[in-house]
């Protein structure tokens, strides 16, 4: 039977994006979530490797209280059982800590995993880190954004596009992989598996001390980067209304912005010679 | 008192695709840039096998010190292998900063090197500054480019950082610019790989994916119905480009989940995107954080979609996007 770790995070649904002006982070305390998408391309990969041979898969998140509901997610799609990893003192951890913090518990929780999934990157800050860095704080082979992956026997053969290459690896178990939004298309939970899955109790709350983490020791291994501030993007834009018939328009705009799109698609755009 | 000690940046010569992919050369630029604040040399890192070519081109673009590791060992990129020897060089010479390219292999790679020397790492950034101690501000997008944050490492050194290709300009060459050249042997007791590159070629297709799309010409329910939204192809494919759909219209079938741009779909960060019909709520938008120029077309000229536009164009989506396509067929010369 095949030990499958999946790693999962909610991220916020960005509807609001409320954040702390003092500490310069994310409220994410009052952002609602959602799994992150390439986190279920990997939950996916995992349950088609389950399908395909026998495998029990543990689905681990780090978050605030509400960041259960993506275990329950997880264990409506066909996850066996839940860690939620939730403590005050996690809060504002850069990837650095995170994958430290993870290692801890999968060493402590589930020592003799065969294969870890993460999703490729999270669309809330995208650092795409958090994968390998889990790799090398576990001493683990990686390949990260693979599209495809087969086992035989205790062997992992992975293909992945990676600069324009395509290439295919193989490493031992135990090894880890961070899934490519290209393929392993998630399915989507009934509303009966969702249900259900709330109905049972296989998620176990852990906070930092229950996996050996305290204060003294996040001075140690704990973040290493630091946001100073978080700003929107300046919108230096100057939103030009362009009204009238749809021939007059799109001559205004044409004559005003040709040269831009002749840039951006490489092509000579020349202004129509003969009047119709 | 003099400070002894020489500070220095490097930078990690990611020379695959060299001829596309400029990124070691930009960042080579900005070091410069950089060094001239704090005082430090530039130093381009090369890890592989017959590098003479980059040994010339990073000290002919701007580089002050090359470290060059030859060997055949290490002829094909391999991550293990390359963070054991950066692992050495970096504790053996102590560097303040290291700039490594996002590029598919930096993103990989920077990670793990960054989490083996115990220091912090900042991802795909679009901006870099350092102040007079030392301490490199790291500028990098969050929440697809709609947000940017400042990373600092103040406590823990080298300060690392991936940043994202197309970031900074390249310094012209100069073939007369010498720099000293260190070129090192491969270390004794390298771990054995663990990861077997079974095999790689080159891809030929080109690829072309909505995310690296130069023109994108996103619809959403304002289109009408199914047939009218079809007809963005038309103008997508005269441009080279890609359509892409709010989450409405992938819900209604007129297009496929892959074209759903916004939160739960693609970021995006064409050079032009066209949006028809869209109004502009959140869950789209926030897909949209990087592109450069945004055309909108909507009945509506108060919608969210045409108040974020460079051009806001008022009147019926597919009366404009006939027009469009139709002058544009005239005008375009291949």
């Amino acid at each position: 039977m095949l030990k499958l770790i999946v790693c999962l995070k909610q991220v916020p649904i960005v509807t609001e994006l409320p954040w702390d002006e003092q500490a310069g982070t994310l409220r994410r305390d009052l952002a609602s979530g959602m799994m992150n998408l390439a986190c279920l391309h990997a939950l996916e990969a995992a349950l088609q490797i389950k399908e395909q041979y026998s495998a029990d898969i543990l689905a681990i998140t780090m978050g605030p209280p509400a960041a259960e509901e993506v275990l329950r997610e997880a264990i409506a799609l066909g996850a066996d059982r839940g860690i939620h990893l939730c403590d005050r003192i996690f809060a504002g951890s850069d990837t650095y800590a995170t994958s430290w913090m993870l290692a801890r518990t999968i060493k402590q929780e589930c020592p003799d995993y065969d294969l870890i999934l993460c999703g490729s990157y999270t669309s809330d800050s995208e650092t795409a880190q958090v994968g390998p860095q889990l790799a090398e704080e576990l001493d683990l082979p990686a390949a990260a954004y693979i599209e495809k992956l087969e086992i035989h026997g205790r062997t992992l053969r992975v293909r992945r596009l990676v600069d324009n290459f395509r290439e295919t690896l193989e490493m031992e178990f135990p090894a880890l992989v961070t899934v490519s939004l290209e393929n392993y298309k998630p399915r989507y939970a009934g509303l009966s598996g969702l249900e259900a899955a709330f109905d049972t109790g296989n998620i176990d709350r852990l906070n930092a001390a229950d996996v050996g983490i305290n204060k003294s020791a996040i001075e140690t291994d704990g973040s290493r980067t630091k946001v100073r501030k978080v700003f929107l993007r300046k919108a230096n834009k100057e939103n030009i209304l362009l009204t009238g018939t749809a021939a007059n328009v799109v001559g205004d705009f044409l004559s005003k912005y040709e040269s831009k799109i002749s840039w951006a698609i490489g092509k000579d755009i020349e202004e129509d010679r003969n009047d119709e | 008192m003099m400070n002894s000690r020489q500070k220095s940046i490097w930078v990690f010569g990611d020379y695959r695709n060299y001829f596309q992919n400029r990124v070691t050369l930009q960042l080579i630029s900005r070091a410069v840039d950089l060094s001239r604040i704090i005082s430090a040399e530039v130093c381009a890192v090369i890890l592989g096998h017959e590098i003479d070519e980059y040994i010339m081109e990073y000290t002919a673009h701007g580089a002050d010190r090359i470290i060059a590791v030859d060997d055949p060992v290490l002829k094909n990129y391999n991550t293990e292998l390359y963070v054991t020897l950066m692992e050495a060089l970096v504790k053996e010479r102590d560097p303040d900063i290291v700039l490594i390219g996002a590029t598919d292999f930096g993103r990989e790679f920077a990670p793990r090197m960054a989490k083996r020397l115990k220091t912090g790492l900042s991802a795909d950034c679009v901006g870099l500054d350092v102040e007079a101690d030392g301490l490199l501000i790291q500028t990098a997008p969050s929440f697809g480019g709609n947000m940017l944050a400042e990373i600092v490492t103040s406590r823990h050194r080298p300060q690392m950082a991936t940043i994202r290709p197309g970031t900074f300009k390249e310094i012209p060459h100069n073939y007369e610019r010498r720099s000293l050249v260190e070129k090192l042997p491969l270390m004794k007791n390298l771990p054995r790989p663990r990861i077997r590159l079974v095999e790689y070629e080159r891809s030929v297709e080109k690829e072309h994916t909505i995310e690296n799309a130069a023109v994108i010409v996103c619809g959403g329910r304002g289109m009408g119905n199914k047939k009218k939204f079809k007809k963005l192809n038309d103008l997508a494919k005269l441009l080279n480009g890609d359509v892409g759909a709010t989450r409405p219209v992938v819900y209604a079938g007129w297009a496929d989940h892959d074209a759903l741009v916004g939160q739960a779909g693609k970021h995006i960060k064409p050079k032009i995107l066209f949006s028809f019909g869209i109004s502009g709520a959140i869950q789209h938008t926030a897909g949209l954080g990087e592109a450069d120029f945004i055309i909108a077309v909507n009945k509506n000229p108060q919608a969210t979609m045409m108040k974020m536009a460079d051009v806001a164009i008022v009147g019926d989506t597919s009366d404009v996007l006939h027009t469009l396509i139709k002058e544009l067929r005239k005008r375009i010369r291949d």
